[in-house]
Order: C-alpha cells, then sequence, then structure tokens
C-alpha cells in the first residue's frame, strides 16, 4: 500500500491470488519509500522554520572534525548580529550542549543512545524544547558519522560538511553519499596544515569535485586565534537568501539536479 | 548501523499490507536499494534478520535489488553507469552530470501468503 499515492497492485496469474494446493499468496506490487515517514516529518520541521524564517544547518562530520568549535567561534563571531539556536545530537552526554550554552546561547542536547543519527522525529521532538520565535540562525550538530546522517532529511535547509586536516584527503571518495548531500565543505584545523604533511587540500578538493557536484569548499581554523572569514561569508549570503527555494539542499538520496 | 531503522520502517509498510490483504503470512519482501542511497545492501541484509523477529514476515526472505549509479552528461548528454565515488560522465569526463538511478530506497514487492480459499470461505 503506498501512501504517497495510493497504488496497491496486486499481480499473479489471472487475478491477484494464486493457489497451489495449500499454499495461496499474492504478490503485491508497492512503490513506496522506505524514509517516507521520516520525510514527511521533516517537511513539517522545514514549515515550522519557514514559518519563522529561521535558516536551519545541518552539520555533520566524522567524530572530532570540530564541530562543537566551528559553532563556538561562530556565535562569537556573530554575536549581536545575528540570535542563534543549537540542537546537539550525541550518543551519549550533553558535554557540547554545555559548551555552547557556556556562550549564552540556546542549546538542546538529543542524546541518541545507540542511534548512530539524527532522524526528523528527534529533531521535531527537540523543536517542542526550543522556541523559533525571534531566532535568525538554528544550526542542528548531528551525531559524529559520515555514513548514517546521510540518508536523513532533518528538515534543514543546508547541509554543511566538515573534514578535518587530521583526516585523510580523500573522506570524500570513501563517503560520496554524504559530501555529495553538502552544499559547503568545511575544511577545518587548517592550522595544522603546516605540521600535517600528509594532508593536501588540492587532493581533498579533487575528491570532492569527483562526486558530481561544484561544491565549495573553505578553509577554517577554530581554536586559539579562530580565522573563519569564508565560513561566516558563506553564512551571511545563506542568510540573505533566506527564503530558499525549497529543498534544493542535497539529500543523500536527492539528486539537486532534479530538482 | 542505520540499517537496522530502515529496516524498522520497512516493516511497518510490510505490516500495513499484510493486515489490508488479510494475510496469514510473508513469504518474500523485495527492496530497491540504489548505490548513492547511503544504505549498504549486505547490512540492510543482516540487519532485516534481526528486525523481522516477532513480526509478520518472521520468516520472509528479503530480495534486494541493487540499483548501479547511472548519470547523464549536461555536456554532452551520454548515459553512462559509474563508481558511487567517481561521477564522472564515461564519454567526454565531465562532472557536470545529473544522477538518472542510483538514490533508490524503495520497497517494490510483497509476496503474501493468505489464507486457504476453503479455510476464508467459511467465515
Amino acid at each position: 500500500m503506498c501512501t504517497v499515492c495510493g497504488c496497491v497492485k496486486p499481480v499473479l496469474g489471472s487475478g491477484p491470488e494464486a493457489s497451489d494446493g495449500d499454499r495461496t499468496t499474492a504478490v503485491v506490487d508497492v512503490f513506496q519509500d522506505l524514509l517516507a515517514s521520516n520525510d514527511l516529518v521533516a517537511r513539517h520541521n522545514r514549515m515550522h522554520f519557514d514559518e519563522h524564517n529561521v535558516l536551519a544547518i545541518n552539520l555533520t562530520s566524522s567524530p572530532g572534525a570540530g564541530k562543537t568549535a566551528l559553532l563556538e567561534a561562530t556565535i562569537l563571531a556573530l554575536r549581536g548580529q545575528y540570535r542563534i539556536a543549537v540542537i546537539e545530537g550525541d550518543l551519549e552526554t550533553d558535554n557540547d550542549a554545555a559548551r555552547i550554552r557556556a556562550h549564552g546561547v540556546r542549546a538542546v542536547q538529543i542524546t541518541t543512545g545507540t542511534a548512530c543519527h539524527l532522524d526528523a522525529h528527534l529533531v521535531h521532538r527537540a523543536l517542542h524544547e526550543l522556541p523559533l520565535a525571534g531566532l535568525d540562525l538554528l544550526f542542528i550538530e548531528n551525531v559524529g558519522n559520515l555514513v548514517c546522517p546521510a540518508s536523513f532529511d532533518l528538515g534543514q535547509h543546508r547541509n554543511v560538511t566538515l573534514l578535518s586536516v587530521t583526516e585523510g584527503d580523500d573522506k570524500p571518495a570513501k563517503y560520496p553519499v554524504i559530501f555529495r548531500a553538502a552544499d559547503l565543505v568545511v575544511l577545518s584545523k587548517t592550522d595544522l596544515l603546516e605540521v600535517m604533511d600528509d594532508f593536501a587540500p588540492e587532493r581533498a578538493l579533487a575528491a570532492l569535485r569527483q562526486l558530481g557536484r561544484e561544491t565549495p569548499m573553505v578553509h577554517t581554523a577554530s581554536r586559539r586565534a579562530p580565522t573563519i572569514g569564508p565560513w561566516l561569508a558563506w553564512l551571511e549570503q545563506q542568510l540573505a537568501s533566506r527564503r530558499p527555494v525549497l529543498p534544493d539542499f542535497a539529500l543523500a538520496r536527492f539528486d539537486p539536479a532534479t530538482a | 548501523m542505520h540499517e537496522l531503522s530502515i529496516c524498522e520502517s520497512l516493516l511497518r509498510e510490510v505490516h500495513a499490507i499484510f493486515v489490508k490483504h488479510g494475510a496469514v503470512g510473508i513469504e518474500r519482501v523485495r527492496v530497491e536499494v540504489g548505490l548513492l542511497s547511503g544504505v549498504e545492501p549486505a547490512l540492510l541484509d543482516r540487519a532485516f534478520d534481526v528486525a523481522r523477529a516477532g513480526s509478520c514476515a518472521a520468516d520472509a526472505i528479503l530480495s534486494i535489488d541493487v540499483i548501479p549509479v547511472v548519470v547523464r552528461c549536461a555536456i554532452c548528454q551520454m548515459e553512462s553507469q559509474t563508481p558511487p565515488n567517481r561521477l564522472l560522465c564515461a564519454g567526454c569526463h565531465s562532472h557536470r552530470v545529473r544522477v538518472i538511478s542510483g538514490h533508490e530506497l524503495l520497497l517494490r514487492q510483497v509476496e503474501l501468503r493468505l489464507p486457504h480459499p476453503s479455510i476464508a470461505a467459511a467465515y
């Protein structure tokens, strides 16, 4: 039974049923997206964001790539200009939410237990604890994982994926689904490039270019003396075009070119 | 292991069909998994073994049709099959391509076991 278009088409032999002695079977043809219920809630979340004119950004990366550090530096840089809130996804602890709250920004922690990703239902529940009125920007910091979060639309307007220079520069080739879904790739911890002699930003960019999209890549360093200018410029651009033409941000299963 | 979440949603759909048709069992469930869907067919298969326990599909076979990545080139219009991490036109090597298949994550078919006609007729 298709909940999208209602198509149920039993087929087999001359009718819906075929009998073979004691066994009677029927084959039902379906065309049901397995993420339909998640995507429905994601659309609902996006309606909430749009109603309140909030730009929602889904941040993904492997664990320890510096998502929270980038958010902390961003909060400091944009203080007084934009009202920001954060939804934090982690398997355990609310350490990251505490780091955000220390900057006077509202943060809701979702602890997923054993689940390796956020889904639209979890984000929807978090939204009940987070008044959107008066906000400009909502960051959803996904669980550190380059695999599972790629399949789940949360209702965000943009996907940002971090790649830190302490990882391999071939990550886009190893995790094509999530890097293909990114609207921006942030190369983080670039202040460490001088000691990471096996990471070449141009190789990372070349791997990204093989994924069939023109995804931009910016360099950031969020600790010590933060240099996050290109990231802030990109954010400003997205905020300026805040009324996005529907989700032309990429989902893993969603081809932006067909939008 | 998000394949387990995917299986849960798969089994919800299968259960709805099972109930709608008054079935007594599920023989087979057929799904399509694209190589760009983010779901690993082998892991989905193993997750299904775990998830199906105690459900209406407890002894069902999961058939997975793996759908390759096919792109159409915006420059030369050629269609070609590509690996998921090298989405370039096989003809002119351009990266200006559109993915025309490979994102699928679909329930396509359920094979139901129905009550025997003579039993069904008795009700």
